[in-house]
């Protein structure tokens, strides 16, 4: 059962530690840490849902004539998953760039002294 | 429709994308702006072209690349994807005309490129998502426009530096939203091998008894209830909408989470079925209370604001509470409620942000304890504030009417006690609306202006685009053939095109 779909698991075990990063953590910089894993998990998944057992890599091979017919693996998550991985960077730069803004106005990068700070002004 | 017509489809979303790289060249105060507002108007226009080619002749299918769907993607027109890419240029249309005096005095001139720049690609997305026919374009398009709008958001900074941790908060809780359906999107092609829309809808009832796909509509309802500001995620809107810049937050308020209205819509009517949503798993049970508890409770909470912006921003969470039990009393009238309301909140709600965007300019403040007098010192402006907000209450003759009366007619056609209960809540929801509009009439005109104001106006470039959405809010209210019109066919054509 566990064996059987290990990507599977790997990657709800890797979308739990990440959205459990996002919030609990108070630090930014950790906080995108966990979303950039969240995302990633979601590769993972994409990828592993291509994959099938005994296939090759999707590019049209001769066979002879009377050989099994090849197995290709399905190409089309993997490429869907290298536009997610686009906007996973980006949204990773994003967030930092603008953590990076906030602390150069707050002057730090705590959440919890950042609000503090919030209720003053 | 002509040939070039026919492109219109494409050019909608192609031709904003395109300019937003022209834009981050253009340097200066006007020559960005006169670029976007160029731009919209023609994706406008297309626009306007589409939605009467597809009320003629039926939906309209093109496809990219001329690659035949399911393989290639398949931009599709149809009356609820034609009316939402009206409204959504139309707004930009109208806050970019606005724009030029607002938008030059919140952010410095050398960045107004890049500023520009961001929201066209912000257009696009939006444009983009209730154009495209799939479902992973639609995740693609989902992040433009949610990228964008984080940049745009964070722009408010130079007024209030909290602007900063608004959008830091909105990419966090919407990138959680959008990895949502992203998986949900996922789970559908592993069970159908399929994304394109019409092809996913055909397939969906062979598997929907499915594990996975079960799962798969718990993280797309739960994905594009973030997205939405459904009641419980609404929690990163108000405060992004409050610091972000006047015209960023008049240009969202009416289209960004009417956008996810749009996925909602379309997700739970053609994809899974009106059968599957109401009837196997239940929805209107999930969606109500949450509906009923959002207007109530967020109604409540804007009375108590101090931030006029915020006021407003609680106010919409509310109204999305409406639309959302539009789409909850699963008939046809409540449909037509919702998508109506979509249409009247945008206009009356953009028209309430762009005067206080008027205020802002000329006090440089968007809290009540400032705006003492604002009726003496501001008097078209503020009249203005005022017949938006009771456009949003819904007195008749305004747009807020119709779109309660088709509510409670919707609600009634259930014909059971809890339709009953909700008639009242509708009605004491308005009224709490009442209360917080009131606040601030009583604000502008029965406190004394402080020592030493004068009487200013905003300049006329900003007050004609204001009176624009204020009177066409009335316009639509009393001749409500167009938009009543257009959500009565879209709302049949989502129940007859099963």
């Amino acid at each position: 059962m566990f064996f059987d779909q290990f990507n599977y698991w790997i990657f709800i075990v890797l979308l739990m530690i990440g959205l459990y990063t996002v919030m609990s953590r108070t630090n930014l910089v950790k906080k995108m840490i966990g979303l950039s894993m969240f995302q990633t998990s979601v590769f993972l998944f994409y990828i592993s849902m291509g994959k099938i057992t005994g296939g090759t890599a999707p590019i049209v091979v001769e066979t002879a004539i009377g050989a099994p017919e090849t197995v290709y693996s399905n190409p089309l998550p993997h490429v869907l998953i290298l536009t997610a991985i686009v906007v996973g960077v980006a949204t990773t730069a994003l967030g930092l760039s603008l953590v990076v803004r906030i602390n150069e106005t707050f002057g730090t990068i705590n959440e919890d002294e950042i609000l503090e700070m919030e209720d003053d002004t | 429709m002509s040939v070039f017509g026919f492109h219109f489809a494409a050019l909608v979303v192609v031709l904003p994308l395109i300019s937003a790289a022209f834009s981050a060249l253009l340097r200066g105060k006007n020559l960005p702006w006169a670029l976007t507002t160029i731009v919209s108007a023609l994706s406008f226009y297309m626009s306007i072209q589409l939605l009467i080619e597809v009320s003629a002749n039926g939906p309209l299918s093109y496809e990219m690349g001329s690659w035949a769907p399911p393989w290639g993607i398949e931009y599709l027109v149809d009356p609820l994807s034609g009316f939402m890419l009206m409204i959504i240029s139309g707004v930009s249309t109208g806050v970019l005309l606005f724009a030029r005096e607002s938008i030059a005095k919140e952010v410095p001139e050398k960045q107004l490129g890049m500023f520009f720049s961001a929201y066209l690609l912000a257009l696009a997305g939006m444009l983009g998502i209730c154009i495209t026919g799939d479902a992973f374009n639609i995740f693609v398009f989902l992040e433009i426009m949610s990228l964008s709008s984080y940049v745009l958001i964070a722009m408010g900074a130079g007024n209030d530096r909290r602007a900063l941790t608004a959008a830091f908060q909105y990419l966090i809780i919407g990138s959680v939203g959008a990895t949502f359906f992203l998986i949900g999107v996922g789970l559908l092609y592993m069970m159908t091998g399929t994304l394109n829309i019409a092809d996913l809808a055909s397939r969906f009832s062979e598997i929907e008894d499915t594990r996975p796909v079960r799962a798969a509509v718990g993280f797309l309802i739960v994905g594009i209830g973030i997205k939405l500001a459904l009641f419980p995620f609404h929690i990163w809107m108000p405060n992004a909408y409050t610091y972000a810049p006047s015209i960023v937050t008049a240009f969202f308020a009416g289209t960004a989470t009417k956008v996810s209205v749009y996925l909602f819509i379309r997700f739970i009517f053609t994809i899974f079925g009106i059968d599957f949503s109401f009837g196997v798993i239940q929805l209107t049970d999930i969606l109500m209370p949450l509906a009923v508890l959002g207007f109530l409770s967020m109604s409540a909470v804007a009375i108590f604001q101090k931030n006029l912006k915020r006021m407003l921003a609680y106010s919409s969470v509310a109204q999305l509470g409406y639309i959302v039990l539009g789409i909850a009393l699963a008939n046809e009238t409540g449909l037509t409620a919702s998508i109506v309301h979509i249409f009247n909140h945008a206009i009356v709600k953009t028209g309430m942000f762009l005067s206080v965007g008027c205020m802002f300019y000329v006090i440089g403040s968007p809290y009540l304890k400032d705006l003492n007098g604002i009726g003496q010192r501001m008097p078209i402006t503020t009249f203005g504030f005022v017949l938006g907000g009771i456009g949003l209450i819904g007195v008749p003759l305004t747009p807020g009417f119709i779109s309660k009366w088709y509510l409670i007619l919707a609600a009634l056609e259930r014909g059971t006690y809890v339709s009953y209960a909700l008639v009242v809540a509708i009605v004491f929801s308005s009224l709490l609306a009442v209360i917080y509009i009131w606040r601030v009439v009583e604000v502008a005109y029965f406190r004394e202006p402080p020592e030493g104001s004068t009487k200013t106006e905003a300049p006329l470039s900003m007050l004609i685009p204001t009176w624009i959405f204020i009177l066409g809010s009335f316009y639509f209210g009393i001749e409500t053939s167009i938009n009543v019109g257009f959500a009565k066919a879209a709302a049949a054509f989502l129940y007859g095109g099963q």
